[in-house]
């Protein structure tokens, strides 16, 4: 199960400079561990000290808030994408 | 109907007391009285308008220069900051002749030039928890051109509580992010984010950059939200999250939806303001750091002893495009980030300063060097930006 997912310029400077990253995973937090594993430094950036979402990074399963779809539970397709969206406040 | 689909019309009510327009004011709004989703009415109604920005900066720049082009009648203005060099690359509402002065006179002046039929309020404050109700009540529409999370939460709460839209903004770098909060049936800021990072995860603009054209692309996409509301037209952006990329070129759009847990617009237990601070963690964070205070050496005491000939290792964990802008002669480059791997090779022996920008990440790195056993470490206070200002004006400060 092929997903894409879609990391903010601040994060993906911690993959390789990857904007997009192809993960395989049945849920949205195989996708998530898929990964940390290739990129280990977003693992404290990606899931909190008990492994749960942060309440400040939400994250979208094509355009929907997983955390309304089971949260990392939440089932994922072939071709879905997931994107990362963490708080910023600038102004 | 969806809050998607819903259109929010916060000047509904009045549209039997509209202003009239005069003649100069017909010729000035011409290109929008002639289209016909703005037209005459439409044109009265912004003149009508009564429109909050909190914060005269990078969002509120643009904001302030084209809802008061576009003939908002009325803009209030909430800043207590003045205007500064590093503002001037995106803050473009105010010019170099501002240099020192207040915001709002800068911006007010700004304005007057720009359209002077539009009514200028301004609000020397911070917003806070004791004031925020006050300010906002009476307004249509509040906009967010806030830099910080405990202002945003409370300009959320304080839109939920007074039942007004609240056309949101923020940016980092090269990207933001923009929506509209705390309509009748539409999501808020804390159905986004439920919770504020801890205090330093995030980067503000000041520590971490912003390109400068970016508030002026999403301050844009919100007063083009916020006269949308006021006209009462189009597809608002509410229920949903645009997302901006300009590094990329993508705009995105996300569902966005009221989380019933959320305590403000879900449950309502939210009934008053709360303190901020302690809700985004400052406090703890202040007394931590309190705490953990690191010995301190100040640029003059240490300009001193490198003139005596002391043997310092002056060690600088800024980042490698920081320390092409400037450094301190004699420091040497080990990134923060790189300071574990490097600590076999410092010599334990030596007297050791770390500095920074402004003594924030260095304070970090003491903290890991004395953890780690070395005992004679001390930060720079106030990094090379007060190196600069107490010691030598020729390293730019930036």
């Amino acid at each position: 199960m092929s997903i894409t997912v879609h990391l903010p310029n601040l994060l993906a400077r911690l993959a390789a400079d990857q904007p997009s990253i192809e993960a395989e995973g049945a849920t949205v937090g195989d996708a998530i561990d898929d990964v940390i594993n290739r990129f280990p430094a977003l693992g404290p950036r990606l899931r909190d000290e008990q492994g749960k979402q942060y309440p400040f990074v939400t994250l979208y399963l094509n355009d929907e808030d997983i955390r309304f779809q089971g949260g990392f539970a939440a089932p994922a397709s072939d071709g879905d994408e997931l994107i990362i969206v963490p708080t910023v406040a600038g102004g | 109907m969806s809050a998607t689909d819903a259109v929010t019309d916060p000047v509904a009510t009045r549209l039997a007391e509209l202003p009239e327009l005069d003649n100069e004011e017909v010729l000035r709004y011409s290109r929008h009285l002639i289209i016909p989703e703005v037209g005459l009415e439409g044109q009265r109604r912004l003149k009508a308008s009564r429109v909050l920005l909190v914060g005269a900066g990078g969002l509120g720049s643009p904001l302030g220069l084209y809802l008061a082009a576009a003939g908002v009648g009325h803009l209030g203005l909430v800043d207590f900051d003045l205007v500064d060099l590093t503002n001037l690359h995106r803050q473009v509402i105010h010019g170099t002749k501002d240099l020192g002065r207040p915001k709002l006179d800068s911006a007010r002046d700004r304005i007057a030039d720009v359209n002077p039929h539009v009514h200028v309020e301004t609000y020397d404050t911070r917003l806070t928890s004791q004031n925020a109700l006050e300010i906002v009540r009476g307004y249509d529409v509040v906009i967010d051109g806030t830099d910080n999370f405990p202002t945003r939460y409370l300009v959320n709460d304080a839109c939920v509580l007074s039942g007004i839209p609240n056309v949101y903004g923020s940016i980092f770098r090269f990207e933001g992010q923009v929506s509209i909060f705390a309509t009748e049936n539409g999501p808020c800021y804390r159905c986004l984010f439920r919770e504020p990072p801890p205090p330093g995860l995030v980067p503000s603009c000041a520590e971490g950059g912003v390109l400068g054209v970016l508030p002026g692309l999403v301050g844009m996409l919100q007063a083009t939200e916020a006269i949308k509301l006021l006209l009462g037209i189009g597809q608002q952006l509410i229920g949903r999250l645009l997302l901006v990329d300009a590094l990329r070129a993508q705009f995105r759009t996300l569902k966005l939806q009221r989380d019933p847990e959320c305590p403000a617009c879900g449950t309502h237990e939210l009934k008053e303001l709360i303190d901020y601070e302690e809700f985004c963690g400052l406090r703890k964070a202040a007394a931590e750091a309190r705490a953990n205070a690191v010995p301190e050496i100040t640029p003059s005491e240490l300009a001193t002893r490198l003139a005596r000939g002391d043997d310092v290792d002056l060690i600088d964990v800024r980042e490698p495009h920081e320390w092409e802008i400037a450094r301190i002669p004699g420091a040497r480059l080990i990134p923060l980030g790189s300071l574990a791997e490097a600590l076999s090779t410092l010599d334990r022996t030596r007297e050791i300063v770390v500095h920074c920008k402004g003594g924030g990440r260095s304070a970090k790195a003491v903290r890991q060097l004395l953890d780690a056993g070395f005992v004679n470490v001390t930060n720079l206070a106030g990094g090379i930006t007060r190196w600069s200002d107490d010691v030598d004006p020729g390293v730019a400060k930036y």
